[in-house]
């Protein structure tokens, strides 16, 4: 009985949704061994080694793996699947594009998107965009889980001291190939992980007036978000996106900029401790579920906003 | 080149669902029902590589019970040519769904599957990739733009960290972001001409694939709901709840 986790990196550093993973991982099974597969990925082998949860890791040095392709990641991971009764990753657009590869291979049914870690064979799960909790069991022998990494605490990173196995790599089928990459480069926190978010919507009309949105985030240290309407409309690019077909966020504090609340956006934001919504429509279904909704035109409220924050000296970063 | 365009009916994305009292799932019964948007998203992009002349043929095909039709019936109606319904009366798995997906791709032999990348229903995001594994396919998952080239395409994907772009070889699965297009609405002459496309039917028992379900759905209940909170007169009273009753900022 152990788990397989699979880690997210980019063959240098892990990426912190990693940790929030083998935090359910390690509710299903204590024996949770980790596979890194990437290329000149060795500091990533000993960055999983140090996390205090990992029994053990398995590390597949290749340039098969440099840029994961789900065609090639797929087949290292059932290649080493016997000995595991759970193969977990988390749900985000690493897991979700290589894991039903994994299941499929295996005959196993996924179970995506989990939120809360039962027992072995029993979680729960968003469906209809969050409006509804599944509780579901998997009968299959082997189980293929994806993890909502904002529902579980990250472990501890550091303490640790596991084996690290070096294991051969898999076969490739050679029938894709990776071309670029264009990741957007912020100084600001990571959406996924931000103490705060500040989102604009449609209500935003400009792509230039996202200023009033990133000047507010600057000041709190935050996070920008968006809807998906903002996003289409081209306001912003679409790594920004909250929502059912974006990210899911649980800041401490979420604040809604002209975002009416479509069902879809309310999925990937209703968690979050404190919810602000500022709407000139008083209707709007955002206020709804925010615990202090403001209702005024955001081009007269946002600096008078910045205006007020500057005032205070003790903004938490 | 031919496309295979899978559609599914799903409760429409504007309703409100409402959980059922036994919590054995939700309420369906006169709820409007309509296809899955992104799926509409796959259906448009077919029939723009059909119009760019690269593409003959368009398969359209949906799971599901008797009025799962529609959703076949509404892409015949904006572009594809043909239309297939596998008739099966209860919620199949995506594990299940691929299987049916990967004996009707034998059949039809196409050099494209097109797919939205995830139901709004059950939220998996699997059928797509489950379905290229088992045929041993490439493929491209959240697609925002597609170029088709001689032997291959070339996708531009969004993640999290921003856009990626794969070449895939053909044949391929692509799942469908909702930014790949703007999906057309099917004129009234189209809707008509569509009535007359034809729509072969098959029942999923009767492709002699295992499609049981494995997952087994103990229970549905409503997610715990957020206490209404409070309208706050202006910026002041904002950031003055924010500092001293929420103590967030």
């Amino acid at each position: 009985m152990s788990v397989l986790l699979i880690a997210e990196h980019n063959n240098k550093n892990l990426k912190p949704f990693t940790l929030n993973a083998l935090s359910a991982a390690s509710k299903i099974d204590a024996e949770v061994h980790v596979l890194v597969a990437g290329s000149g990925c060795e500091s990533v082998a000993k960055e999983v080694a140090a996390v205090p949860l990992v029994k053990k890791v398995l590390l597949c040095d290749s340039p098969n793996y440099q840029n994961y392709l789900p065609e090639n990641l797929a087949p290292l991971v059932t290649k080493n699947a016997d000995k595991y009764d759970h193969i977990v990753a988390s749900a985000n657009t690493f897991g979700k594009n290589f894991m039903p590869r994994v299941a499929a291979v295996l005959d196993t049914s996924q179970v995506s998107d989990v939120i809360k870690v039962n027992s072995p064979d029993t979680f729960v799960r968003p469906i209809y965009a969050g409006n509804a909790f599944a509780t579901v069991k998997s009968n299959d022998k082997k189980r293929c889980v994806t993890i909502r990494p904002t529902s579980f605490e990250p472990a501890p990173k550091t303490g640790g001291s596991a084996q690290v196995e070096k294991v051969e790599a898999a076969d490739v089928p050679n029938f894709s190939k990776f071309v670029k990459r264009e990741e957007t480069k912020s100084e600001r926190p990571e959406l996924g992980t931000a103490r705060i978010v500040v989102s604009g919507g449609r209500g935003l009309e400009s792509g230039e007036n996202f200023k009033l949105i990133t000047d507010i985030a600057d000041k709190l240290n935050a996070a920008v978000g968006a809807s998906r309407a903002a996003v289409d409309a081209g306001y912003i690019s679409n790594d920004h996106q909250v929502g059912q077909t974006g990210k899911v966020v649980v800041p401490d504090l979420y604040i809604a900029v002209g975002i009416s609340g479509a069902i879809q956006h309310l999925a990937g934001m209703k968690e979050s401790k404190i919810i602000v919504a500022i709407n000139k429509d008083g209707e709007a279904p955002i206020f709804s579920i925010a615990d202090y909704g403001l209702e005024a035109d955001l081009f007269k409220a946002l600096p008078e906003f910045l205006s007020e924050l500057n005032k205070l000296n003790t903004i938490q970063k | 080149m031919k496309i295979l365009v899978a559609v599914k009916r799903v409760i429409d994305y504007n309703v409100q669902i409402r959980v059922k009292e036994d919590g054995s799932g939700v309420h369906t019964d006169n709820v409007k029902m309509s296809t899955n948007p992104p799926d509409d998203n796959a259906t448009e992009e077919s029939v723009k590589l059909k119009e760019s002349g690269k593409v003959k043929e368009i398969v359209a095909i949906t799971i599901g019970e008797e009025k799962a039709q529609e959703t076949v019936r509404k892409a015949l109606a904006v572009g594809a040519d043909r239309g297939i319904h596998v008739k099966a009366d209860s919620y199949i798995e995506p594990l299940g769904i691929a299987k049916i997906l990967k004996k009707v791709v034998e059949k039809e032999k196409p050099d494209m599957v097109f797919l939205g990348k995830q139901a709004i229903d059950d939220d998996c995001n699997q059928t797509g990739q489950m379905l290229a594994a088992m045929l041993n396919w490439p493929q491209a998952t959240f697609s925002s733009k597609v170029t088709l080239k001689d032997k291959s395409m070339e996708i531009v994907r969004e993640i999290d960290e921003g856009l990626e772009t794969v070449e895939v070889n053909l044949p391929a699965v692509v799942t469908c972001d909702l930014r790949l297009n703007e999906p057309r609405y099917a004129s009234l002459p189209n809707i008509m001409k569509a009535k007359k496309k034809p729509i072969e039917q098959i029942a999923a028992k009767d492709l002699g694939v295992d499609i049981a379900n494995r997952v087994q759905q103990l229970k549905v209940e409503e997610p715990p709901k957020r206490k209404a909170g409070i309208k706050v007169a202006n910026v002041a009273e904002l950031v003055s709840k924010l500092k001293n009753e929420a103590k967030v900022i």
